[in-house]
C-alpha cells in the first residue's frame, strides 16, 4: 500500500506535475546560477534539502498552526532551514558561498518550496511529506542540471570547471548571459511537452 | 565601502542595464503567471514597485542599526521575510482605509507580492553592495519600476501572440519564456551605455 503511493508519488513529481515544465514554478532562484554546473548543483541539492525537511516539519507542526497564520509559519519554517543551508556553505565552501551570492537566501521566495509545504504537508503525515519535498527536489533537478551542463559546456568549455572541449574552442558569449536561460528553458519545456503530448496521443 | 556611484545613474542602471527580472531573474514566478492580461500587470507592477520601495528602505535601517550592531547578521533572512510579510499587511490595510478605487485596483496583488522573490532579491543584493541610503532608496524605486516596465512589455507581446499559430509544445509558458529571452536580449543592448555592476 505504502509502496505504490511511494510509486504514485515519484512519477507525479518527476514526470506528470513536475515543478518546473508544467507547472513553471520556482525557477527563479536558480535559474540564474545555470552558467556555472557545480554552483547549479549545489544549489539543487541545497533545494531539495529544504523542501524534504520543510515538508516534514510543516506537516509535524499542521495541527498547531493556527489556519490563518498559517503562510507566515511556514515561511519562518522555510527561512529557518535556509539560514542553516546559508551557515554551511558559508563555513564549509566559502567560494561557491560567495559565488551564489544572494541567491542562496532567495530560496526562500522559491514557489516549490512553499507550494509543496501548502499542497502536500498540509494534508499528509510526517514521513510522506519528507519523501515528497525530496521528490520534487529531485524533479527541479533533473531539469536544472542539464540546462547547466549545457550552457558551462558551451560558454566556457568546461564541465564541473575541468576543460573538456579543446583548446581552440571560441567560447559562445550568449551562453554566459542572461537571454540563453530562458532559451534553454523554453527548449526544455518544449521538448517535455512534445513527448507527453505524444504518449497522450497513443492511448487514444 | 560604499561603492561610489551617482544615484542617477544607478537609477537607470536598475532599470535598464541591470533590469531585476530580465538579468537577474528575480520575481519570474508572478512575472509569467500574471502577464496573461495586461490590466493586472499594470496593477502588480505598480504594486511592486511600492512595496519594494518602502521595504527595502525599513530593511536597510533595521540591517544597520539593531542587526549590525548587535551581530545578529545570521537572522538577517528571518528578519527580512517578516518585514516585507508586516509592510505587505500594513500597506493593504492603509490602502482599504484611504482609497477603495486604489484597493480594487491593487488589492488583490498585495498578498502575492511577500513570495515575490524581487523584493527579498533587491534587499539582498542592496546588503551585499553596500549601498548606503541614497543609492538603496534609487537602486529599488528602479529596480521596481525595471520590473513594471518589462511585465507591461511582456503582457502587451503575449496578447499579440495569442492569435499566433504556436506548436501545440510551446504554447503558453514556452513561448513566453522565449519571449523573455529576447526582451533580455534587447534590454541587453542598454548595456553598453552604463555599466554599474
Amino acid at each position: 500500500m505504502k509502496n505504490s503511493k511511494t510509486t504514485v508519488l515519484i512519477k507525479n513529481n518527476i514526470w506528470i506535475n513536475n515543478p518546473v515544465f508544467v507547472q513553471i514554478l520556482g525557477i527563479c532562484s536558480t535559474l540564474a546560477v545555470t552558467n556555472n554546473f557545480k554552483n547549479t548543483l549545489i544549489m539543487a541539492v541545497s533545494v531539495t534539502f529544504v523542501t524534504a525537511f520543510s515538508n516534514f516539519t510543516v506537516s509535524m507542526l499542521k495541527s498547531f498552526i493556527p489556519n490563518k497564520v498559517r503562510m507566515i509559519v511556514q515561511t519562518l519554517i522555510i527561512s529557518f532551514y535556509v539560514i542553516i543551508v546559508d551557515i554551511v556553505l558559508k563555513a564549509y565552501m566559502p567560494d561557491i558561498s560567495k559565488a551564489l551570492g544572494p541567491y542562496v537566501g532567495l530560496v526562500i521566495t522559491n514557489c516549490i518550496i512553499m507550494g509543496r509545504a501548502e499542497a502536500f504537508a498540509q494534508a499528509n503525515a510526517p514521513i510522506i511529506s519528507f519523501v515528497d519535498g525530496f521528490l520534487s527536489g529531485i524533479g527541479y533537478m533533473i531539469v536544472l542540471l542539464p540546462i547547466a551542463l549545457i550552457r558551462e559546456l558551451l560558454s566556457f568549455g568546461t564541465f564541473y570547471g575541468y576543460s573538456i572541449l579543446p583548446e581552440n574552442y571560441i567560447s559562445m558569449t550568449i551562453m554566459i548571459t542572461a537571454p540563453s536561460a530562458f532559451f534553454m528553458i523554453a527548449v526544455y519545456i518544449w521538448i517535455a511537452k512534445s513527448i507527453s503530448f505524444n504518449k497522450k496521443g497513443d492511448k487514444k | 565601502m560604499t561603492p561610489n556611484i551617482n544615484v542617477v545613474i544607478l537609477l537607470f542602471a536598475s532599470i535598464f542595464t541591470g533590469n531585476i527580472v530580465l538579468s537577474y531573474f528575480l520575481g519570474l514566478c508572478s512575472f509569467i503567471s500574471i502577464s496573461k492580461d495586461l490590466k493586472s500587470s499594470n496593477g502588480l507592477g505598480l504594486a511592486v514597485t511600492f512595496v519594494l520601495t518602502i521595504s527595502v528602505a525599513i530593511c536597510y535601517v533595521i540591517l544597520k542599526y539593531i542587526l549590525k550592531p548587535f551581530d545578529l547578521e545570521y537572522l538577517r533572512f528571518i528578519v527580512f521575510i517578516i518585514v516585507i510579510a508586516a509592510v505587505v499587511q500594513i500597506l493593504e490595510m492603509l490602502i482599504e482605509r484611504m482609497s477603495s478605487a486604489l484597493y480594487i485596483s491593487l488589492g488583490i496583488f498585495l498578498p502575492l507580492i511577500t513570495v515575490n522573490c524581487a523584493i527579498l532579491g533587491v534587499v539582498l543584493f542592496m546588503e551585499i553592495r553596500k549601498y548606503d541610503f541614497l543609492q538603496t532608496l534609487f537602486f529599488s524605486i528602479g529596480s521596481g519600476i525595471g520590473w513594471w516596465i518589462a511585465i507591461l512589455a511582456l503582457a502587451a507581446i503575449r496578447r499579440k501572440i495569442e492569435n499566433a499559430p504556436v506548436p501545440a509544445g510551446l504554447k503558453d509558458a514556452g513561448i513566453t519564456l522565449i519571449i523573455i529571452g529576447l526582451m533580455a536580449m534587447a534590454f541587453m543592448g542598454f548595456s553598453g551605455m552604463l555599466s554599474v555592476q
